[in-house]
């Protein structure tokens, strides 16, 4: 390729992690005496060691226990003006990805070349402070984006216009509510003009409307001719702002091509059914400290894990887990979502046998059912969390754990009816009717 | 936006030691700036007495401190009144004791955006030292305050006095940059500060006059850089015949502590992200 109209190019990057060693559980009180007096020392080796990177060369390295390779020999180059999307499922690498070309952390071998200038949008609002009031947060928050105060002062009115906030421009933003502070924040990168923009799932947040603005104004950049990153689960908005996507898996390019020809892929992969998620390796699956995920699955009435459902056809959403610790109260819950990426609802366990039940040690499974007629037509993604209640702890949670698609049924027996052509709405309840008649008096 | 020489980024993984980027430095004074301004802005957000507390922080510790040492323990100050005498030490000591305990925080504090966007790193240590300067020079009214009141003339000993304000800002920023690297290992710092910032205040002529301290322990003294700080302002501005003796060693510290901080952070920076 031309390296004059060559933006990014990536050679062999590879990342890892140091964990740091596992807290060692003891049973005896002298045993944790005799730790606890020794722990200063224990203490020191183990963030020393989180420190070590010199070694990084060395093979010996590569097999020891308390690292992880969240990237491994990417590599890849993007064209001036292209705009590539980057997907995968949590954990593939993705941000990890994104943090190093945003020059956040440093890649543990290989290199990458950036030609031109940069904007990385990881967060919305980064540096925001409540404290500040709306212009100066404005301010602070575009010049960490990277731009000039004078870019920012040319510009500023139009940011303001953007968010909608004319009136508390000159109130603190810990007085906005959370909507308007995502706007203010989105207003400020939605006016960003580098050559290369960096951008993570960011999208995710604010309304429709505003989302769909952005959306917009994102399309705008990439017609501008800039180059563009762009890192989401929103797979349509993906299929069409890029032309290009990587799926990344377990810190691997594993295709790279076509937007449409690899969300296919995505989207059919993992061992041909996306209906069921098993965790075979215990130290892979998400957990927290009381419970881990085992499995996911999203099963048909007939107990069969549905790659496309019948819009009719209720679903049954399971969720196994174990619990590795006893005495705590376990609230699963899901999230979700549509291909837009928007939430369709949450649910959260109502089972009246285990509310408020400390739960034993063991295997369960949780399993909530949707009703039929229900979904509109298009992909569902589920997201499987746990969180322990009083006092309230995340445990975990898997994104995109499961998805299936909904298929309409044309043969008038759904909430379509007899209507043939699109219809809109994130959900499709079938509703009942009734109709009144008051026949026209003869005249 | 017309670059005719591209910027190229080369990102690969770092090795070895390397000082502080001035240039890259330079390109972000923009964001330098803003950082700064929202550190003194936030300072004193939602306070009824907003910067009166940068007057009244040293103001309490100088009355404090002439009541128990000056009127109480009686110590000598050469015929300097008390009061004169500590105020020209505690101004500047609070200023370097406040921006070393923050910058030495500062990355630990900072982690939100230390993860999620970049800017040269070393950025974050040196704001709160650059922060703290608008409380010091509001602090000035007390020092001038004094000198007027006592009607102390000024002498050319004061030309040295930007020497000694440099110094000032040199020393919380070496010991910041060294300390807020070592807090994001081991945040212990956090706990040690708290003490280490009170046994400091002795370890300098602020309650007392260095002249007290036995002539064979001069050169070790001396080489603690508060000592130097704290004994210029004083022959500055009160008049009294420089110290050098006092001053040089602390001088060669300072420049020390700086490049040393320097250089320990940018060693440590590029894991940073990956440890916090």
């Amino acid at each position: 390729m031309n390296s004059k109209d060559m933006a990014i190019k990536v050679e062999g990057i590879s990342k890892c992690y140091r964990i740091g060693l596992k807290e060692q559980v003891h049973d005896s009180m002298g045993g944790a005496i005799i730790d606890f007096i020794k722990n200063p020392l224990k203490n020191y080796r183990k963030y020393r060691s989180l420190y070590k990177f010199d070694d990084v060369k060395d093979n010996s390295f590569a097999g020891s226990e308390d690292v992880i390779w969240a990237l491994r020999e990417i590599s890849f180059t993007v064209h001036k003006g292209e705009l590539l999307g980057i997907i995968g499922r949590n954990g593939a690498g993705k941000s990890t990805l994104l943090k190093i070309l945003a020059r956040i952390t440093d890649p543990t071998t290989g290199r990458a070349e950036i030609h031109g200038r940069v904007s990385s949008l990881l967060e919305v609002g980064t540096g925001f402070h409540p404290e500040l009031t709306g212009r100066e947060n404005i301010y602070l928050n575009g010049s960490i984006l990277g731009m000039r105060k004078m870019e920012i002062d040319r510009k500023f009115d139009e940011i303001v216009d953007f968010s909608g906030v004319e009136k508390f421009i000159d109130t603190p933003v810990k007085r906005y509510s959370s909507g308007m502070r995502v706007r203010v924040a989105f207003a400020v990168a939605a006016y960003l003009e580098p050559e290369i923009l960096i951008i993570d799932e960011v999208l995710a947040v604010g309304d429709e409307e505003f989302q769909k603005k952005c959306l917009g104004k994102m399309q705008d950049v990439g017609q501008a001719g800039r180059t563009v990153l762009f890192v989401s689960h929103n797979m349509p908005a993906v299929t069409r702002l890029c032309g290009r996507t990587i799926l990344l898996e377990e810190g691997e390019i594993i295709k790279d091509g076509p937007s449409r020809e690899v969300i296919g892929a995505y989207l059919g992969s993992e061992t041909g059914t996306i209906g069921e998620r098993v965790w075979i390796d215990p130290s892979k699956a998400p957990a927290g400290e009381v419970c881990r995920l085992r499995a996911v699955r999203a099963r048909s009435k007939n107990g069969e894990i549905i790659e496309t459902l019948d819009i009719r056809q209720p679903v049954r959403l399971e969720m196994e887990f174990e619990v590795l610790k006893p005495g705590h109260v376990l609230m699963p819950h899901y999230n979700i979502f549509n291909e837009e990426g928007i939430e369709l609802f949450s649910a959260h366990d109502l089972d009246p046998e285990w509310r408020g039940r400390h739960r034993p040690i063991g295997r369960y499974v949780s399993t909530a059912w949707v009703p039929g007629n229900f979904f509109a037509e298009g992909t569902v993604f589920v997201a499987a969390a746990m969180t322990t209640l009083n006092p309230n702890a995340f445990q975990f949670c898997a994104l995109d754990a499961v998805a299936f698609n909904v298929a309409e049924s044309f043969g008038g027996d759904s909430a379509r009816g007899d209507w043939t052509k699109q219809m809109s709405g994130v959900v499709r309840p079938m509703l009942k009717w009734s109709t009144e008649f008051y026949p026209q008096e003869m005249y | 936006m017309n670059s005719k020489s591209e910027s190229i980024v080369v990102i690969k993984p770092k090795s070895g030691w390397q000082f502080i980027d001035f240039k890259e430095l330079a390109d972000y004074r923009d964001l330098f700036y803003f950082l700064v301004l929202r550190d003194i802005k936030i300072l004193y957000a939602q306070t009824i007495l907003g910067f009166l507390w940068a007057i009244l922080v040293p103001l309490i510790q100088i009355v404090i401190f002439t009541i128990i040492f000056g009127k109480v323990a009686k110590i000598s100050t050469e015929g300097i009144p008390y009061i004169l005498y500590s105020t020209v030490a505690i101004i500047p000591w609070t200023y370097m004791s406040q921006a070393m305990s923050q910058s030495s925080l500062s990355l630990v504090t900072g982690q939100g955006m230390l993860g999620k966007i970049y800017f040269p790193r070393v950025m974050f240590p040196l704001i709160p030292v650059l922060a703290k300067f608008v409380d010091f020079a509001i602090s000035l009214i007390i020092l001038f305050t004094a000198l007027i009141y006592y009607r102390i003339t000024p002498t050319w000993n004061l030309l040295f006095l930007p020497l000694f304000f440099l110094q000032m800002i040199c020393i919380p920023a070496g010991v910041g940059m060294f300390l807020s690297a070592l807090a994001i290992r081991f945040r212990d710092v956090k706990f040690a500060m708290q003490f280490i910032l009170r046994m400091l205040i002795y370890s300098a002529p602020i309650v007392y006059s260095a002249s007290s301290i036995p002539e064979k322990y001069r050169l070790f003294y001396s080489l603690n850089p508060l000592v130097s700080v704290i004994e210029g302002f004083r022959s500055c501005l009160l008049g009294t015949p420089m110290q050098w003796q006092y001053i040089f060693p602390g001088l060669l510290t300072s420049i020390v502590l700086v490049v040393f901080g320097a250089l320990y952070f940018s060693r440590m920076e590029r894991v940073f992200v990956d440890v916090i």
